[in-house]
This record gives C-alpha cells, structure tokens and sequence, in this order.
C-alpha cells in the first residue's frame, strides 16, 4: 500500500490536526507513515499545506502530479496546489460550488453542527467515505477518539459523520 | 504508556526523545524555526519517565551553548538545540570547544532551513562544523535523527569533542512513526577535573590544543560506523555513482525508485559530511568517472572531494542556491542519467495567501499608531512576528537578532551629522529578542548619545516559534517558576531615561507616548526614548480570557475607501462581494475594539465589552 494526501488550508484551519489523524491511522493499520508541515512565519494566517505519505517511502515530500487524495480547507488553495493531484486523484474541496473535484460545504455544514472549528472534520468525513483512502471510516473514528481534547470528542466526530453522511 | 513501542514523532520530537534515551542530563535552547520543538520534547520525555534534567529556554544561544558546555566538563551529558543563525550568536564558544573539548557527551543540535522557509538566510551549518572541526551528523528522516543523537553522544565521549547533529526543516517538521528505546540512566554525579591548561586555554596552549583537535579528526576519518551507507548498483553503470545526504537522499532514494534506477546505480548516503570518511573519499576519486552530490544547502561535500568530474552545486549542474525539492532533484537526476527532461512540465511558483500578524495582534496596534504619528519616520525592526509590521509600512529594515537598536543608533548618527532636524528613528523589538541580544545595543546607543525612539512590543512572551515564556514571564521551560526579570529595570539600568509603558490598544495614549518621546530625543538633554508596548499575545488563551470583547459593526456610513484594509490590515476586515463596502469577518474577529478608532469617517462601532 501506498498513498500520498495533500491537506491545505489557512493557518488556524485545522491542516495540523487532518495530518496528525492521517498519521495515527497509518500506523494503527500497520503502516509506515511520513508526513510534513509548515511551520513558523507562514503560519500566521498564511497558507498551510501538509504531506502524507503512507506506505515505504523516504522522502517526507509529495512531488507534482504524484498525489492520490488532496483536501482543500480553503476552496482558493485549489488554483495553488492543482497541479500535486495526479491523474487519477481525488480532490475535495470546501465549497459549494461543484467542478472537476468532489465539493462540500463543509463550513456550512459545521456551522449546523455547532462548531466552526470542524469544518475540517467535516471535510475529513467527505474524503474518508469518496476518497479510497488507505483506512476506513471505522478506523478514523476510533483515531479521532483517541486524538482529540476530552471535551472535542463528541464535536469532532459530529463532524465527521456529518461529513462522512453526505450523499 | 510502554516507552518501547511506536510514537509518531516529529523529527524535532524525535530529536528530544534521542536525547533522553541518551542520558543526557541538561538541555539548553533559545527557540527558532525550524528548531523550536526540540525542548519541548525533551521536558515531556524526561517528565514521563521521571528523568532528572535541567532544562532551559536560555536567553540567547550563546549562553545555551556556554550552560551545557560546562555541564559537560563535569562528565555529564549535555545538548544544546538552535536554528542555524542561532549558531552565528553561539558560535564564540562554538569555535573553542572545538580545541578544549568536553568531558561528558556534547551535542550541538543546528537545524538549518534551506529555502529560506523561516531565517536570514540558509547557510550551511556543516560547513561551519567543517571550520570548526566538529563533526557532523546529516539525518535523512526523524528516525534517523533520533539514532544519529545516540551516536553523537557516543562519538562525542570516545575523543571528548563537541558533535553536531545538523537535521534541515523537512526533517525537523516531518513526522514520522519512530520507534522508542526506554531511557538510559547514567548516574553520574558532577566532578569537574581542574586542569588550566584545558578550561582556561591561554594562547600558549592552544597550538597543543589544535594539534590534539587535528589528530582527533584524523581517528575520526578512519572509523569505519561513519563511513557511508552503499546502495549497490547491479553494475550496468559501473563508472557512474551518487552521492547524497540529509533529506535530499530521502527524497532521491524515492525518485531513483521510481525512475527504476535504483539498484542500477550506486547511491551512496553520507551520514557524516564531515569529517568526510578516509576510504570513501579515495573510492570516489579513483572508483568512479561520472560522480553526482546531492546536498542541502552548501557544497560540503563536494568541496571535500577532489576529483574534478563531480557534478553538483558549484559545477552548476544543481542550482546553487535554495532548498533541493523532489522536483528539483528529479530534473537533476535526468540531466545526470541523460533521459530527455519533459518539456513545459515545469511547476509554477506556488504564491498562497501572504502571512499577516493574527486578528486583535497588538503589534498591529502599536504599527499603526507608529506609523500615523511619525508618517516620514525611519523604522528598524527584528526578528519575530512583528517583522510582519512591513506590510503596514511600519518596519524598514530587519537584518538579526538585536540590531535593529544599533541600526537606530546608525541611522541617527548618518543623519544627525548632516542636519539638525533629523528624522524620528522609532526602532521596534519584541520582548524576547530585546532580552536576547537587544539589551548591549540599548546600552550602547545610550552611551554614544544616540537619539531614537526604542518601542518594546512586550506580549510577554516568545509568540512567532510557539510562545515559549521569557525571562520577565517567570516560567521555565518545565513550568516551573523560575526568578522574573523585569524589562523596566533592564532598560532603566541601561541609563535610559526616558521611559514609558502602556498598552497600544489605547491609541490615544500611546500616540502621546510617542509624540512626548520624540520631543525628548529632540530636547537639549534627549536620548533613547524607550516605550514599552505591552498588551499579551492573543495566542495566549490564559491572557484573553482577562481582555474585554466588543461586538464590532460597520455602519451604513462605510464609503468603501479602503483606508483601514490597506492602513490597518486585520485580516477580519474585508470587502464584501461587491467590492463596495468593509465588512467584518465575524469568524476570525476578536473583538479587540481597535479598528473603531482607525476608520476615517467613524463607520467602525464597537459594542459591549464584557469579558469572555
């Protein structure tokens, strides 16, 4: 097995915490995992991307046009990262706008689930359910549990299944 | 938890774990991108497995280096963890540990950042190991660099030198599942061996001294654990060969991979560019006649072979500057194997939304404040995130840690020799870069009667490397209470005369601060004016929960001008579909209130005010 997943946002959005539960279900499916962040100045409200890369790779880094599953937090990250997704990949994208990618407003969706702050939770749910990714929904579900604050559990999974749910 | 088992680490997380297992009992750092992380790491190890160390957010890197070096003289282990331009600061005693050695294990942990993603520059931290004579370890993935802390303290032990782990941000900021050793538990009590001609060193020891540095470096180059790792090839290209190290053999190990030529080739990985292994070296001189070197971010390497067919950075082969990304390296591995490049494959420039400091930064505050009081002003800046003041035009230079004090003292002096009525300098520099390296500049510009405004952004805290607490804080690294130094004191005991505090959220108030200020520089006995600028970082939850909140609104009267997104630059203000009118990004908006004075016509309100 092996899969290469691009998270992108804005600072603050959540990309950190999609790749640490990218991460942790790797390795709880057995897998070797790798990923990468930004850190630092582009941090402050810039944009954030990250790698995943599961399976026997060395390089922490996804080339262009060798990336199986991207999720875009923030629809206009879109234009910037396209060209990570290879031909065959999925990309999905917070938006309501449809186009050549899987969309979902995932920032609508949160706000009906009470929390902005799962907005990628939801989107995570979207890719797990479409994406083929490497784990399944069951997998994510108990990493999810496992990784988050006490008092997120319950929010991060509404927003998961919120996401996970969508037709 | 069982310590045994897989963690995903972070190569800086790994770092810090490397050191625990070692044994190492004191580690010192001064927090920097891509290097911040490492110390944290290290107080959550040791605490978990109950390991007594002392740990530190020094003030600045030389003093780190200078802390664990003396920890080592007593035989106990110790590590230091900077950026790259950290070890420009440390590198006084860097230099000279070289020569007197060490007693218990040594590591200088030096993350570089090729690119630059987040530094001044991208110097090439082994090529300062190289004129220091200190080795180097070059980790390829968080795992290794937790393997390679081991082996450094090893190496550092068996010829009583310092050894440099020199991981670059990909590894750093990589995570990786590692897996865990339980800690090692030296034992050993503090005994400090007095020997002068050691520790003190005067001139007349150092030819000895070096002599002994030189024959260290020369058993170095002969042991055969450091030589490098050989991916043999199958021998259909037997004249041709690679050489790599650092994560640019990670990311060519993968491309070779995948362009099937890994196994045809031989792909060597150097895990210590320097000292760079004796027999290798001949190998590579006399084994081979098409011979590539693949590193971040200075020739190391490739300065250390002699043969004249290499190809690599200064043969131009490889750009000879920034990061090597897989895709660099990829058209750099086809050029070498001479398989046709793909045309107009190239990848654009990837430009995303530009960093900005956060909604409610009181730094934006104090900029704006700056910069409508003294519209024709000179403004030096620093290191951290209020380097981002550029884009409200409220900093104009920035060059490293603490200069931008002396800077201000230059600039008054530049103008001041030709004109009377000189322009208002007004210097900003956040808390933890005053106490790093800002402190001989203040008392300098003091003494040489230089007249300038110094604005201290004091958010109590270090905030653009993850807020890491300062020396007036009071907290150290372990959470501990350690004993506060006050900025009014340092900043009064450096013959400062002038001194006010207030918070920039009250404009007014600071902008009087900064006219008075100026009027004193101006006055027949002026000089430094120093205002602290002092307001918590809104990153720091505990602090926000004190600061009153207000609903803010844009009015009917809003005329679309423009003036408070390209003046003020909070990211919460922003136009509105049409492009017409400023609205507010109720998401991101803190309610700190300041906007409502900033807007021209009055159109910004602010409303309630209660606390969280």
């Amino acid at each position: 097995m092996k899969q290469q997943i691009i998270v992108s946002g804005i600072g603050g959005q959540g990309v950190l915490f999609l790749t640490r539960l990218f991460a942790q279900a790797a390795v709880e499916e057995g897998l070797d995992v790798l990923t990468s962040e930004t850190h630092g100045m582009a941090m402050r409200g810039g944009t954030v991307v990250s790698h995943v890369k599961v399976g026997p790779f060395k390089s922490p880094l996804i080339r262009m046009g060798q990336c199986d599953v991207g999720l875009f937090i923030n629809a206009s990250d879109l234009d910037i990262y396209r060209n990570f997704i290879g031909p065959g990949g999925r990309s999905f994208v917070n938006t309501d706008i449809s186009g050549e990618y899987y969309n979902i407003d995932a920032t609508g969706l949160a706000k009906e689930c009470g929390s902005l702050l799962v907005t990628n939770l939801v989107l995570l749910g979207y890719a797990v359910k479409e994406g083929n990714l490497f784990c399944d929904e069951g997998v994510m579900e108990t990493i999810i549990r496992k990784s988050s604050q006490p008092d997120r559990i319950e929010m991060n999974l509404k927003g998961f299944k919120t996401g996970a749910s969508r037709n | 938890m069982d310590q045994t088992k897989q963690k995903i680490l972070m190569g800086n997380e790994a770092i810090g774990r490397g050191v625990v297992e070692a044994g190492c009992t004191l580690t010192a750092s001064y927090p920097g991108t891509p290097a911040s992380e490492i110390l944290a790491s290290v107080v959550n190890f040791s605490r978990e497995a109950e390991i007594k160390m002392h740990i530190e957010w020094s003030v600045n890197e030389k003093v780190a280096y200078e802390v664990a070096l003396a920890n080592s003289y007593t035989g106990k282990r110790s590590a230091v963890a900077m950026k790259q331009v950290g070890l420009n600061v440390a590198s006084d005693p860097f230099m000279r540990s070289a020569y007197l050695g060490v007693k218990g294990g040594f590591v200088v942990i030096v993350a570089d950042d090729p690119g630059p993603h987040s530094s001044q520059t991208e110097q090439d931290s082994r090529l300062f190991a190289l004129s220091a004579k200190i080795p180097v370890f070059d980790p390829a993935s968080p795992r290794e660099a937790k393997e390679m802390v081991r082996k450094a303290f090893e190496l550092s032990e068996k010829y009583e030198i310092p050894v440099m782990l020199r991981p670059t941000t990909r590894i750093c900021h990589a995570r990786q599942n590692v897996p865990c050793l339980l800690p090692e538990r030296l034992e050993r009590t503090a005994d400090f061996e007095k020997d002068p001609g050691r520790w003190v060193a005067t001139p007349q020891f150092l030819y000895d001294l070096h002599h002994r540095l030189n024959d260290k470096i020369d058993k170095i180059l002969e042991e055969e654990d450091f030589s490098p790792l050989l991916i043999p090839g199958d021998g259909s290209l037997s004249k041709h060969c690679i050489i790599s190290s650092g994560v640019a053999f990670a990311h060519t190990c993968d491309l070779l991979e995948d362009m099937k030529f890994l196994g045809k080739i031989d792909l060597f990985q150097v895990t210590m560019p320097y000292p760079l292994n004796k027999k290798f070296t001949r190998k590579i001189n006399s084994g081979y006649e098409k011979i590539l070197v693949i590193e971040e971010t200075y020739p190391v390497i490739e300065m250390q072979l002699t043969n004249s067919e290499i190809n690599g950075r200064n043969s131009k082969l490889i750009p000879n500057q920034g990061e090597l990304t897989p895709d660099i390296i990829q058209d750099v591995l086809k050029k070498f194997l001479e398989i046709p490049l793909e045309t107009g494959a190239s990848p654009e420039q990837i430009k995303g939304k530009r960093p900005t400091l956060c909604p409610g930064c009181p730094h934006r505050a104090a900029f704006y404040a700056i910069k409508e009081t003294f519209p024709k002003g000179i403004f030096p800046s620093d290191i951290g995130c209020y380097t981002l003041g550029m884009n409200l035009g409220a900093v104009d230079t920035c060059h490293c840690m603490g200069a931008c004090i002396s800077q201000g003292a230059g600039f008054y002096h530049a103008y001041a020799q030709d004109n009377e009525k000189f322009p208002t300098i007004a210097v900003t520099i956040g808390d933890s870069t005053f106490f790093h390296a800002g402190i001989p500049g203040l008392i300098n510009a003091v003494f040489q009667k230089a007249r300038f405004i110094v604005v201290i952004l004091d958010n109590s805290t270090t905030a653009m490397t993850g807020n890491q607490p300062t020396p007036e804080v009071g907290i150290m690294a372990d959470g501990t209470r350690g004993t506060p130094v006050l900025i009014p004191d340092l900043v009064k005991a450096c013959g400062v005369r002038f001194l006010k505090e207030c918070d920039p959220y009250d404009l007014e108030t600071f902008t009087s601060y900064l006219k008075e200020a100026d009027q004193y520089c101006r006055s027949e006995d002026g000089g430094v004016a120093v205002i602290i600028s002092k307001h918590p970082c809104v990153l720091d939850r505990e602090a926000m929960k004190a600061q009153p909140v207000y609903s803010m609104k844009i009015t009917e009267n809003c005329t679309g001008c423009e003036y408070c997104l390209n003046n003020f630059e909070c990211p919460a203000l922003v136009l509105d579909s049409d492009g017409e009118r400023v609205i507010i990004d109720q998401n991101i908006c803190i309610g700190c209130g300041v906007c409502q004075h900033v807007c021209p016509v009055g159109a910004i309100i602010a409303e309630g005010g209660g606390k969280k």
